[in-house]
């Protein structure tokens, strides 16, 4: 595109045309104060009114947002005039805002905090009526208090771009304005899917997840046996809570903390991933060999299960009936572990820590559970639990990098860990279902070709001359995409793997918060890379590991031998699959 | 989801097809959906989303933002008092409480026999005549408030007959 000159605080520039003020200004080394703005325009409403500034030609300020530059402009970002008018925007926000910061979820993360210091916002400017506040907390994932909300608009876009359910949006008028779903239901009245994506984007308090901290401390004091395991995509953002750039792996960090957080063990959810796997591509052989329902389609990730059954109930004999990997571990940690150790499965409490705040509603099920005990009893987001290394006063930079307990579910394989990443479950099972049907492993171990941060991949895979078609999908508009081919009879493939957020677990809504503003050692252009870095940090670790594959795992074989029997086994049924029901989109009430 | 009945979501599939051409239809739907039936409750806006494609909260988001637009059924005779500041001035407020008083029912309520529904307007641009009043289309001038209850007597009167 054409380049054009402006002026920024006198200084010539070039840049190129069709950029908005505040785009061009980043470009030329200056970060406007700005608020509702995000992600490159996927939210745009100006409605804020942080980012004013002078430009010639314009009449009064505008919103560097939105206002594109022009040849020949100026800009002043530092005039008295303007720096005014972003603190009284500022202030004007506040005085319709709850002020409990100290006991805010996003403190510390808060973007309104963070350009009320800037603009040097003054408190209590304004006094008066504040807009009638609708509070839902009736999931066990979402918290939503409209009293924080500053009406920018990005949850409402993410949740269309990224799943085009369009679950949130503006209701009402004028002063009495809220964001929230349809009639102002609960999140639990309607085809919400609960990924916590709009958590992720929310610059306040207005969005959080739902704790589950004081479970976890509940169970402690009525000394139950504890047992915590953590998923792939943990490890690989855990660290930036702890200042760590980006796509740093903390696995031994992770655990060396966890073993300091009074848990009796501590074990990674890639075991689980493992036995998924191995169930998973046994149903699918199973599935090719006896003219079953194909394509079959991956069930780990609770977000898209939860899609499906709203919004595709007439095809849930496509998804594999496989649990997810935290809720198998759970129920073999009160099963085979329970009975190795001579624990009474009563007394365990499960915990697991997960990049997913969908996962708390997934271990309410009614399914997810085996004679009368629940398979998992608490989930944490990757946020909560660096929440409680900071309370324990525990200085994650300087701790020493320990393993995983290693008796009887220590073991894991780099497919299991792969698992965190879009196109992961489906490599880790192609590793395993190549094995099968060929007896010999797949030379480059690697498939390239369902990796990348695409939304929507496919592949074909040739095994022994046999091809077999796969799907990778992430975020539901793009899962819609697959799902209406199946529901038309066109559909060619045998496998899809099918992951709510885009990008995978990586990009989970329980993942801590990519701002931006707070990051200031990352790259700009952070918000376009830090899925790929985070992934990397997986594909990394999965090289790193000597078994690759999840058939490969010696304590998944003896699991299997003392245990389960085989793959698909009756008692393999009854703890490690569950089924799934179709649901009203807006229930009566 | 509240089940339609067979006739309604008929004719609501029938108007939605009046604007199949059009890019942005929504607005238009909505329209015709209120003159027909007078009111647009969540079941027909969540039929009108699974048509057109919005999602439902954008549209009961356009519902709840324009007054024209209802989402429960409005009475018999609809009330709409001007509260525009000509109207105002001259007493407007006394007048709409008046008739809150009376039919105890809040500006937006419909009674529970279903014969009124009192409203509050922005300016019906008949400042000349303020504090004015309009129902069911007839408008009222220079209403006092004594004249309240007798208004409301005249419509009682007429009752439920068509």
């Amino acid at each position: 595109m054409a380049k054009i000159n402006i002026k920024i605080e006198g200084v010539a520039y070039q840049v190129e045309e069709g950029l908005t003020i505040l785009e061009a200004a980043r470009e030329c080394g200056y970060e406007i104060p700005s608020l509702c703005s995000f992600n490159h325009g996927e939210c745009s409403l100006a409605s804020c009114r942080v980012c004013l500034v002078e430009a010639t030609g314009a009449r009064g300020l505008v919103a560097s947002c939105v206002y594109p530059v022009a040849e020949g402009m100026e800009i002043k970002i530092s005039s008295p005039k303007a720096a005014a008018a972003r603190r009284l925007s500022v202030e004007l926000l506040l005085s319709n805002h709850s002020m409990n910061c100290q006991q805010c979820e996003k403190n510390g993360h808060c973007e309104l905090l963070y350009v009320a210091q800037i603009t040097g916002a003054r408190e209590g400017k304004f006094l008066g009526a504040k807009t009638p506040v609708s509070y839902d907390d009736l999931t066990p994932s979402l918290v939503r208090d409209t009293s924080k909300c500053i009406l920018c608009g990005r949850c409402v876009a993410r949740c269309q771009n990224a799943h085009g359910t369009g679950i949130l949006g503006f209701e009402k008028r004028g002063f009495s304005t809220i964001v929230a779903p349809a009639a102002e239901r609960s999140f639990s009245e309607t085809p919400c899917i609960l990924c916590g994506q709009c958590v992720s984007v929310c610059p306040t308090g207005a969005l959080s997840e739902k704790s589950e901290i004081e479970k976890v401390d509940a169970a402690m004091l009525a000394g139950k046996h504890v047992v915590v395991q953590t998923a792939p995509a943990v490890r690989a953002a855990l660290g930036e809570e702890f200042g760590l750039p980006i796509g740093t792996a903390v696995t031994g960090k992770m655990v060396a903390a966890l073993k300091r957080l009074g848990f009796a063990k501590v074990y990674d959810t890639n075991f689980a991933a493992d036995l998924t796997i191995m169930e998973e591509a046994n149903e699918l052989l199973g599935r090719i060999k006896n003219d079953g329902v194909l394509p079959m389609i991956t069930s780990c990730s609770p977000g898209w299960v939860n899609y499906a059954e709203y919004y595709y109930g007439d095809q849930l004999d496509h998804l594999s009936s496989c649990k997810s990997p935290h809720q198998m571990q759970g129920a073999i940690i009160k099963s085979y572990y329970a009975e190795k150790n001579n624990i009474d499965p009563k007394d365990i409490f499960v915990v697991s820590i997960m990049p997913c705040t969908a996962k708390k509603f997934e271990k309410e099920r009614p399914e997810m559970e085996c004679e009368g005990l629940r398979d998992v009893d608490a989930v944490l987001t990757t946020r909560e639990l660096a929440k409680l290394i900071k309370r324990s006063g525990i200085n994650f930079n300087k701790l020493p990098d320990e393993e995983f307990d290693q008796d009887i579910m220590g073991e894991y394989t780099g497919a299991g860990v792969i698992f965190g990443a879009t196109g992961g479950v489906m490599e880790a099972a192609l590793r395993t279902a190549y094995f099968a049907l060929t007896g010999k492993e797949h030379e480059a171990i690697k498939f390239e070709a369902v990796r990348g941060m695409d939304g929507l991949k496919e592949a074909e895979i040739n095994i022994n001359g046999n091809v077999i078609k796969v799907a990778i999908a992430s975020g539901m508009k793009n899962a819609k995409v697959l799902m209406d081919q199946i529901r038309d009879g066109k559909s060619p493939y045998t496998f899809i793997e099918i992951m709510g957020c885009p990008g995978g677990c990586i990009n989970g809504g329980g993942q801590p918060y990519v701002k931006p503003m707070f990051l200031p050692n990352e790259d700009t252009n952070i918000l376009d890379t830090f899925k790929q870095k985070r992934a990397q940090a997986l594909y990394s670790e999965d090289e790193r590991q000597t078994l690759r594959q999840s058939h490969n795992n010696t304590q998944i074989q003896a699991l299997y031998k003392e245990f389960l029997g085989e793959p698909n086994s009756h008692k393999a049924h009854e703890l490690l699959h569950t089924h799934y029901h179709s649901r009203e989109r807006f229930p009566e009430k | 989801m509240a089940h339609l009945q067979a006739h309604a979501e008929k004719q609501i599939i029938e108007i939605i097809s009046r604007y199949k051409d059009e890019k942005t239809p929504l607005m238009m739907i909505l329209s015709d959906i209120q003159k027909e039936f007078g009111y647009i409750p969540l079941e027909v806006q969540e039929l009108v989303s699974e048509q057109i494609g919005v999602p439902v909260a954008e549209i009961y988001g356009v519902v709840t933002f324009y007054s024209f637009f209802s989402l429960n059924p409005k009475g018999k005779y609809v009330i709409g008092v001007c509260l525009g500041t000509a109207c105002y001035v001259k007493g407007a407020q006394q007048v709409i409480d008046k008739f809150s008083e009376i039919l105890n029912i809040k500006p937006g309520e419909t009674t529970e026999d279903g014969l009124f529904t009192l409203e509050a307007l922005r300016c019906i641009g008949a400042c000349g005549i303020a504090p004015a009043l309009s129902i069911n289309g007839k408008v009222y001038p220079k209403v006092a408030v004594s004249q309240v209850p007798a208004i409301i007597e005249e419509y009682r009167k007429m009752g439920g007959a068509n």
